[in-house]
C-alpha cells in the first residue's frame, strides 16, 4: 500500500477503490428493501462518498503527488490502475458535493405521500449511485479500457434518468441520447484498440512514454475525440443535448448538465494533455478551440430565443462546455502563461458544476411553484420566490464571468493566457460569450425582479430544496475567491512530473 | 486455400452487414444481423479465439437478435423518411473516409506486433488457471469484469425503469406471443435439461479450457427463456426478493470477494494465496448465476399491466 | 497476403458500413443495428491484434480476446436498454401520445 497517508485516514489506495465500489452498495438496500427506508440509507452512502472524496483531496495535497492503486496488486501493462493527480481530486470533491445537494434536493420529505408508487424513487437512486461510480472511476482510471466501461456504466445510468417521468417526448430525447453516447463509447473504443495495437499497453501513463506521431495515433486519437465530443455534446454534435437535458426531472438534469457532461471532457484532456505527444497537441488544440469559440455563439444566440427556462439552461450548458475547449490550444503551448490557461479551465469546469446545479434545481422549483416554465410567465418571481430566483441570478452571476464569481476568476485566467499567448480571437469570443451570457440569464432575472401585474398564484414548494439550491450558487460564486495565479494543487501528478514514478 | 476460406467468410460478413444496413422490413433486417453475427463467430475461430467465438453466437447473435426481435415485433410506427441523397452520399464520402483511414492503419500495424501474451504466460502459474482469457478476465482485469456485471445490472434497472409505475412490481410480456403447441412443449422439456447441462459445464470448463461465465450463462440464459416461452416456467415476478438476490448474487459476491482481498490479500480483489482457485470458482459460479438471470430478463423486458392472477 | 491482414480490412470495411447506417438509418431501431454491426466491426479489428501478437504458446494475446468477450456483453446491455426505450415509444405513439397512467407533472 502507498505511503504518505494522513494518520487517522484510510491509505489512498484504499480510498481511490471506495470512491468506485462505495456508491454501488447502496444498490443492495435499494433492490432489496422499501424505498423510503432505502432512501434514509442512500443518504448515508452519500455522506460516505463525499469523507471519501476529501480524504483522497486531502492525502494528494499532504503527499504532493498523485495517489495510486493497483487493482488485486496487478500492476500494468498487465493490470488495471487507478490514480489521482490534483485535477482528479479536485473533479472528484466536486462531483461529491454536487451529487450529495442533488441527493438532499431530491430527498422527499416525510410527510410527501407516495403517491407515483414505488419506481421513480427507486429507480432515481439507484441510477444517481450508479452515475456516481461511473464518474469517479472515469476521473481516477488509468486504464482506456477500464474507462470504456465506466463510460458505458456512466451511459447507461444518464439515458434513463432522461425519461423517468415516462413521457413521449423525454423517451424520444432519451433514446437520441443513447444513440449519440454509444456512437461516441464505440469510436472511443475503436481508438483505444488502436493505441494497444501500436503500443501493446491500455495504461495511459506507459502508452504516452512510448507514444510518438504516426498515421495510426492520429487516427486513435481523431476516433477518440470525434467519440468524447459526441458524448460532451461539443457543438455540431449537440443537438440531443437541449431535449435531453431540458425534459429529464430537475434534480436529473442538475446531475447530468452539473457532472456527467464533464466526464468526456475530462477524458480530452487526458487525451490531449497526458496521452498525445506535445507536437500534436499543438495542432489540434486551434481546431478543438475553434469548435468551442462556434458553440459559445451558436448555442448562446439559441438559449436567447428560447421561451421555456429549463431549455434555455440546456443551451446555456451547450454554450458553456465551448469555453472548455478554449482551454486546448493555450494549455499545450509551452509557455508561463499555459499553466494559467490549464487553472482557468479547470476553475471553470468546476464554477460551471455549481452553478448550472443550482440553476436547474432553482428552475425545478419554479416550475413546480408556477405550475410552467415559461419565462414570460415569470415577472415578479423574485418576490414570491426570493430564494430560488437569487440561486438563479448568482450561477447566472457565475456564467456571466462578473466579479466577485468563480466564472470571472475563470474567464479572467482564460482571457490574460490567451492575451499573452497571441490568441487574440479567443479572448474576443470569451469577452462576447459573457455578454450573451449576460444577456439570457437577464431575460429571466429582469423580470422576475419586477412587481407582477396580476399577483402570482403559487403552489408551496419545500423551503429547504430551495437554499439547496442557493448553497450552490454560493459556492459558485465562492469559487471567485481563489487566488488570481496558476494553482499549485492542479499541477499535482502532472505529466511533467511523470518520470518519477515510473513502475 | 486457408486464405480463399477466410476471404469466403469475410465476404460473407460484408454482405450481411450490407443487408443489414440497406433499406427493408425490420424482421429481415434483423435476421440479416443475426447471420452477421454467426458468421463473426467463425471469423473468431479463425482468428483462434474459441471464447470469443462462443461468446459472440451466444450474445453477441443470439441474445441480441433476440432483444431485437422483440423490439421489430413490438414496434410498429412506420419507418421515417429515407434520408435525402446529398445527406446519403455525405455519409458514403465519411464511410469511404472511415475505411481509408483504418484500412491505412491495419497495414502500417507495427512489426512485431506489441503483445503483453509473454506477460500472461509468465503470471498465469500464480493463478492456477488454465485458460489465461479466464486469468485475464477474473484475475488480471477483475476491476473490467466486476464493473460489466454492474452494467448488466445498470441495463436492467434501465429497462424496468420504462414501466409505467403500476407495473413497477410486475412480470415481463408474454415474449413473442407465437402459439406453443404440445409438440414444441415436448421438445423443450428434451431441450431444457439438455442445454442446462451444456451452460454448466461451460462455466465449470471454463477455468482451464473455453468457456466461462458469460458463456455458461448466455447458455443458461437462452434455456430459461426457452423453459418460460413452452410454459414450464411462469413468468417472473420482478418484484420478488429471492430473484432480485438473485441478480445480484454474482456483482456484489463478488465485490465481498474483492473487498475481503485487504483482509486476506494485500489488495482489492486480491485473491488469498493458496485457495485462489477455490475462490475464483465460487466467484465464477455466483456471476454466472446472475449472468443467466440477467440476460433473460433483459430479453423479456419491463414488466407490463396485466390482471392479477 | 495475410489471414490477418485481411481480416484487419474486413474489420475496416465493417466499421465504414456500421458508420454509414448510423448516419442514414431511418429509426432507431436501424440506428441501434448499425450501432451492432459498428462494434462488430471493432471488435474483430482488436481480435486481428490479438492474432498478431501470438506467442508465449498463445494462439492469441489473451488480454485483448478477454476484452472483446467484456465489450460484446456491454455492446448487448446497450442493445437491450435501447431496444426497451423503442418499444416504449411506440407504445406511447400508439396511446395517441397521451399517457394515461403517467402522473402529470408540467416541468
Amino acid at each position: 500500500m502507498s505511503g504518505g497517508a494522513l494518520p487517522g485516514l484510510p491509505p489512498a489506495d484504499m480510498l481511490l477503490v471506495l470512491a468506485v465500489i462505495l456508491p454501488l452498495f447502496g444498490l443492495l438496500p435499494l433492490l432489496l428493501l422499501g424505498s423510503r427506508l432505502a432512501e434514509r440509507l442512500t443518504l448515508l452512502v452519500l455522506a460516505a462518498g463525499l469523507a471519501v472524496a476529501l480524504g483522497i483531496g486531502a492525502e494528494v495535497a499532504a503527499a504532493g503527488q498523485a495517489a495510486t492503486a493497483f487493482i488485486g496488486g496487478w500492476r500494468p501493462p498487465l493490470g488495471v490502475g487507478l490514480r489521482a493527480d490534483g485535477l482528479s481530486a479536485v473533479m472528484l470533491v466536486m462531483t461529491a458535493v454536487v451529487l450529495c445537494a442533488t441527493g438532499l434536493y431530491a430527498m422527499t420529505g416525510p410527510a410527501t405521500p407516495r403517491a407515483a408508487g414505488e419506481r421513480m424513487p427507486t429507480a432515481f437512486w439507484m441510477l444517481l449511485l450508479c452515475v456516481w461510480s461511473a464518474l469517479n472511476l472515469v476521473f481516477v482510471a488509468e486504464d482506456l479500457f477500464t474507462l470504456y466501461v465506466a463510460l458505458e456504466l456512466l451511459t447507461f445510468a444518464a439515458v434513463p434518468l432522461v425519461c423517468l417521468d415516462g413521457k413521449e417526448g423525454q423517451i424520444e430525447a432519451a433514446l437520441r441520447y443513447l444513440v449519440f453516447a454509444l456512437f461516441g463509447s464505440v469510436l472511443y473504443l475503436l481508438g483505444t484498440v488502436l493505441i494497444y495495437a501500436l503500443y501493446g499497453t491500455l495504461d495511459i501513463i506507459l502508452a504516452a512514454r512510448r507514444a510518438s506521431v504516426s498515421p495510426g495515433l492520429v487516427v486513435a486519437l481523431a476516433a477518440m475525440t470525434a467519440g468524447m465530443m459526441a458524448k460532451a455534446a461539443l457543438f455540431p454534435l449537440h443537438l440531443w443535448l437541449p431535449p435531453a437535458h431540458s425534459g429529464a426531472p430537475p434534480a436529473a438534469s442538475a446531475m447530468l448538465s452539473a457532472v456527467v457532461i464533464k466526464a468526456p471532457i475530462f477524458l480530452l484532456v487526458r487525451f490531449w494533455l497526458d496521452l498525445a505527444p506535445e507536437s500534436l497537441a499543438v495542432k489540434v488544440g486551434p481546431i478543438l478551440a475553434g469548435l468551442g469559440a462556434a458553440a459559445i455563439l451558436m448555442c448562446s444566440l439559441v438559449a436567447l430565443a428560447q421561451h421555456r427556462l429549463k431549455l434555455l439552461i440546456a443551451y446555456s450548458t451547450a454554450a458553456q462546455i465551448g469555453y472548455l475547449f478554449l482551454m486546448f490550444p493555450l494549455a499545450a503551448a509551452a509557455s508561463a502563461w499555459s499553466a494559467l490557461a490549464w487553472t482557468g479551465g479547470a476553475l471553470h469546469l468546476a464554477s460551471h458544476a455549481f452553478s448550472k446545479a443550482a440553476m436547474f434545481m432553482a428552475a425545478g422549483l419554479i416550475a413546480e411553484a408556477v405550475g410552467h416554465d415559461r419565462i414570460k410567465g415569470l415577472t415578479g418571481l423574485g418576490r414570491a420566490l426570493p430564494v430560488s430566483v437569487a440561486a438563479f441570478g448568482l450561477g447566472g452571476l457565475s456564467l456571466m464571468g462578473l466579479p466577485p464569481a468563480g466564472g470571472f476568476v475563470a474567464k479572467v485566467m482564460l482571457l490574460s493566457a490567451a492575451v499573452h499567448l497571441g490568441n487574440w480571437w479567443i479572448a474576443l469570443v470569451i469577452l462576447i460569450g459573457g455578454l450573451l451570457a449576460g444577456g439570457y440569464v437577464l431575460r429571466v432575472v429582469v423580470p422576475a425582479l419586477q412587481r407582477p401585474a396580476a399577483p402570482l398564484a403559487l403552489r408551496p414548494v419545500a423551503g429547504w430544496r430551495e437554499w439547496v439550491a442557493l448553497a450552490l450558487a454560493l459556492v459558485a460564486v465562492g469559487l471567485g475567491f481563489v487566488p488570481l495565479e496558476p494553482s499549485a494543487y492542479l499541477a499535482i501528478g502532472r505529466p511533467a512530473s511523470w518520470a518519477e514514478g515510473a513502475p | 486455400m486457408s486464405l480463399a476460406f477466410d476471404a469466403l467468410l469475410c465476404l460473407l460478413a460484408l454482405l450481411a452487414a450490407l443487408r443489414a444496413v440497406a433499406a427493408g422490413e425490420g424482421f429481415s433486417r434483423v435476421a440479416a444481423f443475426m447471420a452477421y453475427g454467426l458468421i463473426l463467430g467463425l471469423v473468431w475461430v479463425r482468428l483462434a479465439a474459441v471464447d470469443v467465438a462462443l461468446t459472440e453466437v451466444a450474445v453477441g447473435s443470439g441474445v441480441t437478435g433476440l432483444v431485437l426481435l422483440r423490439a421489430v415485433a413490438r414496434d410498429d410506427a412506420p419507418a421515417p423518411l429515407a434520408a435525402g441523397l446529398a445527406y446519403r452520399l455525405l455519409a458514403g464520402v465519411v464511410a469511404l473516409l472511415v475505411f481509408a483511414g483504418l484500412a491505412a492503419v491495419v497495414l502500417l500495424l507495427p512489426e512485431p506486433a506489441p503483445s503483453l501474451a509473454p506477460e500472461v504466460a509468465r503470471h498465469l502459474p500464480a493463478t492456477d488457471l488454465g485458460n489465461p482469457i479466464t486469468a485475464v478476465l477474473i484475475v488480471f482485469r477483475a476491476l473490467d469484469t466486476l464493473l460489466e456485471t454492474v452494467v448488466l445490472l445498470l441495463a436492467l434497472i434501465g429497462v424496468w425503469a420504462l414501466s409505467p409505475d403500476r407495473t413497477w412490481a410486475g412480470r415481463p410480456a408474454v415474449l413473442l406471443p407465437a402459439p406453443w403447441s404440445g409438440a414444441l412443449e415436448f421438445l423443450a422439456r428434451l431441450v431444457v435439461p439438455v442445454g442446462v447441462l451444456v451452460g454448466l459445464y461451460m462455466f465449470w470448463a471454463g477455468a482451464d479450457v473455453p468457456g466461462g461465465a458469460f458463456q455458461g450463462g448466455a447458455v443458461l440464459a437462452a434455456m430459461a427463456l426457452m423453459a418460460i416461452a413452452a410454459g414450464l416456467l411462469p413468468r417472473p415476478v420482478l418484484a420478488r426478493r429471492r430473484l432480485r438476490a438473485l441478480l445480484l448474487a454474482g456483482p456484489f459476491g463478488f465485490l465481498l470477494v474483492g473487498v475481503l482481498g485487504w483482509v486476506f490479500a494485500d489488495a482489492f480483489l486480491a485473491y488469498p494465496p493458496g485457495v485462489e482457485k477455490a475462490v475464483i470458482i465460487l466467484v465464477e459460479a455466483a456471476i454466472t448465476l446472475s449472468i443467466a438471470v440477467t440476460l433473460a430478463l433483459l430479453v423479456l423486458g419491463p414488466p407490463v399491466a396485466e390482471e392479477t392472477e | 497476403m495475410s489471414a490477418e491482414t485481411l481480416f484487419g480490412l474486413a474489420a475496416a470495411a465493417l466499421c465504414a458500413i456500421g458508420i454509414y447506417g448510423l448516419m442514414v438509418g431511418r429509426g432507431a431501431l436501424a440506428r441501434l443495428i448499425a450501432f451492432n454491426l459498428l462494434g462488430g466491426g471493432v471488435f474483430v479489428l482488436f481480435g486481428v491484434v490479438a492474432r498478431r501478437g501470438a506467442g508465449a504458446g498463445f494462439g492469441g494475446d489473451p488480454v485483448p480476446q478477454a476484452l472483446v468477450i467484456t465489450g460484446i456483453v456491454v455492446a448487448f446491455s446497450a442493445t437491450a436498454l435501447g431496444a426497451a426505450l423503442v418499444e416504449r415509444l411506440a407504445q406511447l405513439r400508439a396511446k395517441g401520445g397521451a399517457p394515461s397512467e403517467e402522473p402529470e407533472a408540467d416541468t
